[in-house]
């Protein structure tokens, strides 16, 4: 298990790279370059700032260097813990990102959580009761959580909300608590605030989820081990709970791996719909002002935080099916 | 097939013999349409997806008005109702198509309009009126409109109006024309670029497969939205919409070509074995015929439903580009360009209508996956 461990953790490495050498170009790829954003700032608000001044400017945060310099000045800094300076806010990238990344994977692991518990239980009614009703009535609201885009999702509660409660959804906390320490009231209203964009972003998950545990699930039933097992006289629920689900569960898992990627897509912009302090907002107002060492790492950070989370269900998955580890 | 059909007698005993035994000559495609129409959401799905590419085509005759037409005396108009009789002087009612105009009240202290339906305020509609000029099928010019106001200075908002006194309904017709296009061009670049890498992977195989795997894996484990944000941010502010729509189907296809690639690789990889490729190769054929010739036929069916499920992601990932302000931009309309008014939470609880784009969206995403679903199924006519 701990080889099968190490050999994953190694292999993650050359995507991390991949990942880090995308991040770099997306954020190079832009006409012009940080500085001329901010000449361009200056003179709108009618300023002026003169060609030395621009020239020490490139030179401090070495704008004009080869791009493969930067780049593994940008890595090498990366690599001990320093993510650059972030133009726009004038701080630390390493102080902004963090806390945006925390939020962001706290609220992807929640929404998993959520799709776990509520596909597993529908798509092994609607694989037990094919063609009830209540199997097409998953089959309907799979199809329709999959057309419906997130941002719309979102948009639409906020309206139902407001309309029918008076009051509007956004945000992760009530006002009084955005600076409070955590305690259980904080815990409490992040609770009553959360439950919105997990919802929203759960959809599709739930709904591409419940189609995956139902086909699973429809190829085990019909095979000889669960025809003995009933013939033996093993009650009915049982039987479906300790066989068939434990096989069709393994693709149920792996499929974290995609899952996991569309859950930070729709991240982004539900959190920018309902403005949450999770890295979208952030992410969407570094890329279009060029604040590239902000945007670099909030990119770079998405991409491992997907990885790890492949990691994860992997392991998961070596834990639940020993044929994977031995293999 | 109890009698066999002796070739030698001539084409005429063959004719014959096709028409009184219809299965003997069923082709591929119609063995797959005969599949294809016993699924009925798929039928359902194809009919809704034809209409809605009609109306893309036609929209500029279909639509009472045009979409840059704006009159701001009309900011956030609501939806008003057909009235096909009137009461004339008699008090007798005759045949009079028309809407009610509209009573304005401007709030002194928000600015914020109301509407009241105006009963005495009779605005006369008509088929086939006189409007604003187009482009029909953007070749010829005209001015005829399938339906509107006789008089096109009338109001005339049949969902209601935006925040520029435009007419949504014409909006939101024109917009299926971007959203719809966007789709399907996106999907043809996607589809180049698949077949060629799917195709190289799948029949070569060795290094070459390996890589091209290694490099789908990596797309698909990235979150696409990110990095279309930051592709998009590329594109400088001032290029011209055109570019901007052809920029935006680039984008979008770099990512999208990776799962017809997946397709059209296992294809080739389970056609490779096939006995049919085996003979041919045996008998000298080249390599380009035996893909173009032999395997083609059979791939063709499945790159099509793996096309046509491709195209909902297409729109549903440009709706949330545009939505985000960085994929298309007005004067362009496109369902996710109209979507951008939602954003405002106070437009839209004083204007619901403004929810209609995404309706369409909605619509046109659920058509086109039922009818790829269609297709999937029915790809493989034999089995």
């Amino acid at each position: 298990m701990l080889g099968f461990i190490i050999k994953r953790v190694l292999g993650m490495i050359p995507s991390l790279a991949a990942i880090s050498v995308l991040a770099f170009i997306v954020i190079q790829l832009p006409p012009g370059d940080f500085v001329t954003t901010l000449v361009a700032q200056a003179a709108e608000a009618g300023d002026t700032i003169d060609d030395a001044k621009m020239a020490v400017l490139r030179q401090r945060y070495g704008v004009g260097d080869p791009i493969l310099v930067q780049y593994f000045r940008w890595i090498g800094g990366i690599l001990q813990g320093d993510f650059g300076y972030s133009f726009e806010w004038n701080q630390p990238v390493s102080q902004l990102v963090w806390e945006r990344m925390g939020m962001t994977s706290l609220m992807s692991f929640i929404t998993l959580m959520f799709i776990w518990a509520i596909a597993l239980p529908i798509g092994i009614y609607s694989a037990v009761n094919k063609y009830s009703f209540g199997d097409y009535a998953a089959t309907l609201f799979g199809f329709i959580g999959m057309a419906t885009p997130n941002f719309l999702l979102a948009i639409v509660l906020m309206y139902i909300s407001t309309i029918w409660f008076g009051n509007s959804v956004g945000g992760l906390f009530s006002p009084e608590y955005v600076k409070a320490d955590w305690s259980l009231a904080k815990i409490w209203d992040f609770a009553k605030h959360i439950w919105i964009p997990v919802l929203v972003l759960g959809t599709a998950g739930t709904a591409a989820l419940i189609r995956v545990m139902r086909a699973n699930l429809l190829d085990e039933l019909n095979k000889p081990y669960v025809e003995a097992a009933r013939a033996k006289g093993l009650p009915e629920v049982k039987l479906i709970l300790s066989y068939p689900v434990r096989v069709a569960i393994n693709p149920f898992i792996s499929t974290v791996g995609w899952v996991l990627p569309t859950l930070i897509s729709g991240e982004l912009i539900v959190s920018t719909v309902l403005n949450l302090p999770t890295a979208g907002p952030l992410l969407l107002q570094a890329l279009k002002s060029q604040d590239m060492f902000l945007a670099g790492a909030f990119l770079l950070m998405i991409g491992a935080l997907v990885l790890i989370g492949t990691l994860l269900s992997d392991i998961l998955l070596a834990i639940i099916d020993p044929r994977i580890r031995l293999s | 097939m109890s009698d066999s059909v002796d070739l030698d007698d001539g084409s005429e005993l063959l004719d014959q013999q096709l028409t009184s035994d219809r299965m003997v000559v069923t082709s591929q495609w119609s063995l797959i349409w005969y599949k294809f129409r016993r699924h009925k959401l798929a039928m359902i799905g194809l009919t809704v997806t034809l209409l809605i590419y009609l109306i893309a085509a036609t929209a500029g005759f279909l639509s009472p008005s045009v979409p840059s037409k704006f009159q701001p005396k009309f900011t956030y108009a609501p939806p008003q109702t057909i009235h096909f009789f009137k009461q004339n002087e008699m008090g007798e009612s005759e045949y009079f198509p028309h809407v009610l105009g509209y009573k304005t009240t401007v709030n002194p202290e928000s600015f914020k309009r109301s509407y009241v339906i105006d009963e005495t305020q009779v605005v006369p509609i008509g088929m086939f009126v006189k409007g604003e000029k187009y482009n029909f099928l953007g070749m010829f010019a005209s001015e005829t409109h399938l339906f509107g106001p006789i008089d096109k200075k009338h109001p005339f908002y049949l969902i209601g109006a935006d925040r520029l006194g435009r007419d949504l309904l014409t909006r939101t017709l024109y917009g299926a024309r971007v959203s719809m296009s966007i789709g399907l061009v996106g999907v043809a670049l996607s589809l180049v670029i698949g077949v060629i890498l799917g195709g190289v992977s799948g029949f070569y195989g060795g290094i070459m497969d390996r890589v091209i795997q290694r490099v789908i894996e990596f797309i698909r484990s990235i979150p696409t939205i990110p990095l279309w944000l930051g592709l998009a941010t590329a594109m400088p502010q001032d290029w011209p919409a055109i570019w901007v729509y052809f920029f935006i189907l680039i984008i979008l296809s770099l990512i999208g070509w990776t799962e017809i690639a997946r397709v059209v690789r296992g294809r080739f990889l389970s056609l490779r074995t096939e006995d049919f490729v085996m003979a041919a190769r045996l008998d000298g054929v080249s390599e380009m015929r035996i893909i173009l010739r032999h395997m083609m036929p059979s791939l063709f069916s499945h790159i099509i439903a793996a096309v046509t499920l491709a195209i909902p992601n297409m729109i549903l990932a440009e709706s949330a580009l545009s939505f985000l302000g960085l994929g298309l931009q007005p004067p362009i309309v496109s369902w996710g360009v109209l979507l951008q008014d939602t954003q405002n939470l106070r437009a839209i609880t004083q204007a619901p209508w403004l929810f209609v784009p995404g309706i369409c969206v909605v619509v046109a995403v659920l058509a086109l996956n039922f009818l790829g679903d269609g297709l999937r199924d029915a790809a493989d006519p034999y089995s």
